[in-house]
């Protein structure tokens, strides 16, 4: 039973193909065939967003797809955000200036989730960026430095800051 | 890898699929938005030999609606709406929550879709979880149930006998637990919007944004022109082991004019219609406190938007 499937998936504007078990994650596809290590696994049930990248434009939590559900789908992990590898793109550089991170661990998913969030909400309040941000875990900044990140990110993005 | 391994099925129409769960029975598990599924086989709570993905299916995204009279059909993006009657909004079940949370035909004829969507989860999980999903997935905290509970809607359900209709007061039998059978595919919710002065509020308590409620209310209100309560419907969430609806208090509304209504009294006679149970995120008593609480915003905030709709009619 349970035969490999052979899918492709565009990983960060390069095709990725391979068999795989249905049963793999599109999270360890990303990680483990795609060498994608910024996609970060911490629950593994969809709670605290480390693993969160975009399909098809839209963020998603990695660890609750199967990578053959990705199939002919383009995805965009944290190694593909910016626009190439000598520059960083401007939640990065934000997290960066705004001391968004400590560890980092929970940052990818952050990254992810912000460039999403301030894409369909370009000119955030404080409160909406809360509520923004909050499918996102963070046990080490007290969340201050993210928020203030936000607000950085939204005015150099284009966004009126506030 | 942590699920234990299944064979992988992407059926591309509501035949196929139905196809396949007749011919795997309990072996076979329908796959839709994943947002609770996969965290069950990931812990391995439960396992399946075979997986139906419903992504595929085309027919089942989407939201059309009929207006009265004419039943003209006003589709963006869905096929098959063949059973949807006059007057009738019908959302295929693999609609994702953040379709259902920004459609426009949604936000005008079943608003408290609208109203209660933000408060499921976060968006990214929004942006993969379905309405069907919800709904067959039938967790009493979750918001969709509640509010199809609350408004009398419609499960239009596919098995190898054909298409039938279970009314909402059928479907929600206890905690996960719904009047599908394991070859049921739920492919659609049918909605009938509200006609005359009404208005919708809905409101809920959680630990942190985005966690499952600890109660939540719905409540939708219409009223003749003479400014008296005509419909009454309440759903709620969190206190028991489905959604329940608040029938003592949509019995104490009718008739009444809608200035003269007390929300925080009548609110509390939700605690006759709930069973709350106590878990290690709220006792039994704080639900049913939080929720006639709830009950009572909920109706104060309908009633407002009531009058001035009454106002302005
Ligand atoms: C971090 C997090 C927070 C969440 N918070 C909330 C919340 O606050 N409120 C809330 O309501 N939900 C919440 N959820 C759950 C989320 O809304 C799920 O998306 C939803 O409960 C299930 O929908 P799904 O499309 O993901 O279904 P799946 O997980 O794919 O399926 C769920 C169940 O329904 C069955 N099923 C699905 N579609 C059909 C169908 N068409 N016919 C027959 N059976 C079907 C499946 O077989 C399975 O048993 C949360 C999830 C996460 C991960
Ligand atoms: S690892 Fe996916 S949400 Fe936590
Ligand atoms: S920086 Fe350490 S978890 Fe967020």
């Amino acid at each position: 039973m349970a035969e490999a499937v052979a899918i492709s998936v565009k990983v960060n504007g390069r095709l990725q193909q391979g068999l795989v078990e249905p049963r793999l994650t599109l999270a360890d596809f990303l990680r483990e065939k795609a060498l994608c290590t910024g996609v970060h696994l911490g629950c593994e049930h969809g709670v605290c967003g480390t693993c969160t990248i975009l399909l098809d434009g839209q963020a998603v939590r990695s660890c609750l797809m199967f990578a053959v559900q990705a199939n002919q789908a383009e995805v965009t992990t944290v190694e593909g955000l910016a626009l190439n590898e000598d520059t960083l793109h401007p939640v990065q550089q934000a997290f960066s200036d705004c001391h968004g991170l400590q560890c980092g661990f929970c940052t990818p998913g952050f990254v992810i989730s912000v460039a999403a969030f301030l894409e369909a909400n370009p000119d955030p309040t404080d409160e909406e960026i809360r509520h923004g941000i909050s499918g996102n875990l963070c046990r080490c900044t007290g969340y201050q430095g993210i928020v203030a990140a936000t607000r950085q990110a939204a005015a150099t993005m284009g966004g009126k800051s506030r | 890898m942590k699920p234990a391994a299944f064979e992988y099925h992407a059926p591309e129409s509501v035949s196929d699929a139905v196809g396949l769960l007749a011919q795997y029975g309990d072996d076979a598990k329908p796959l839709a938005g994943g947002q609770s599924l996969v965290p069950m086989l990931s812990m391995r709570l439960t396992r399946f030999e075979h997986i139906v993905d419903l992504n595929q299916v085309q027919e089942m995204f989407g939201v059309s609606s009929t207006s009265s009279g004419n039943g003209a059909n006003s589709a963006n993006g869905i096929n098959g709406a063949a059973r949807i009657k006059a007057d009738e909004v019908r959302i295929g079940a693999m609609t994702r929550q953040a379709s259902v949370e920004t459609n426009p035909t949604v936000a005008q004829k079943v608003p408290l879709l609208h109203l209660a969507s933000p408060y499921i989860g976060h968006f990214q999980i929004r942006n993969r979880g379905t309405i069907g999903g919800s709904v067959a997935h039938a967790d009493p905290a979750s918001e969709y149930p509640a509010v199809m509970l609350a408004l009398g809607g419609i499960a239009e359900v596919a098995s190898p006998l054909g298409t039938r209709d279970i009314p909402a007061a059928d479907f929600f039998q206890s905690t996960f637990t719904t009047a599908l059978a394991g070859d049921d595919l739920l492919v659609a919710l049918r909605f009938q919007p509200w006609a005359g002065p009404c208005s919708f509020a809905f409101a809920e308590i959680a630990r942190r944004s985005g966690d499952f409620a600890l109660a939540g209310a719905a409540v939708a209100l219409g009223a003749n022109e003479a400014g008296k309560i005509n419909r009454a419907a309440v759903g709620m969430l969190g206190v028991g082991s489905t959604a329940v609806r608040a029938s003592s208090v949509e019995a104490a509304l009718s008739g009444l004019a809608v200035d003269e209504v007390d929300a925080a009294e009548v609110g509390r006679l939700a605690a006759q219609d709930m069973d709350p149970v106590g878990d290690v995120h709220a006792s039994a008593e704080y639900r049913r406190s939080a929720g006639s609480t709830l009950v009572g915003r909920v109706l104060a905030d309908a009633l407002v938007q009531l009058t001035e709709e009454l106002k302005d009619g």
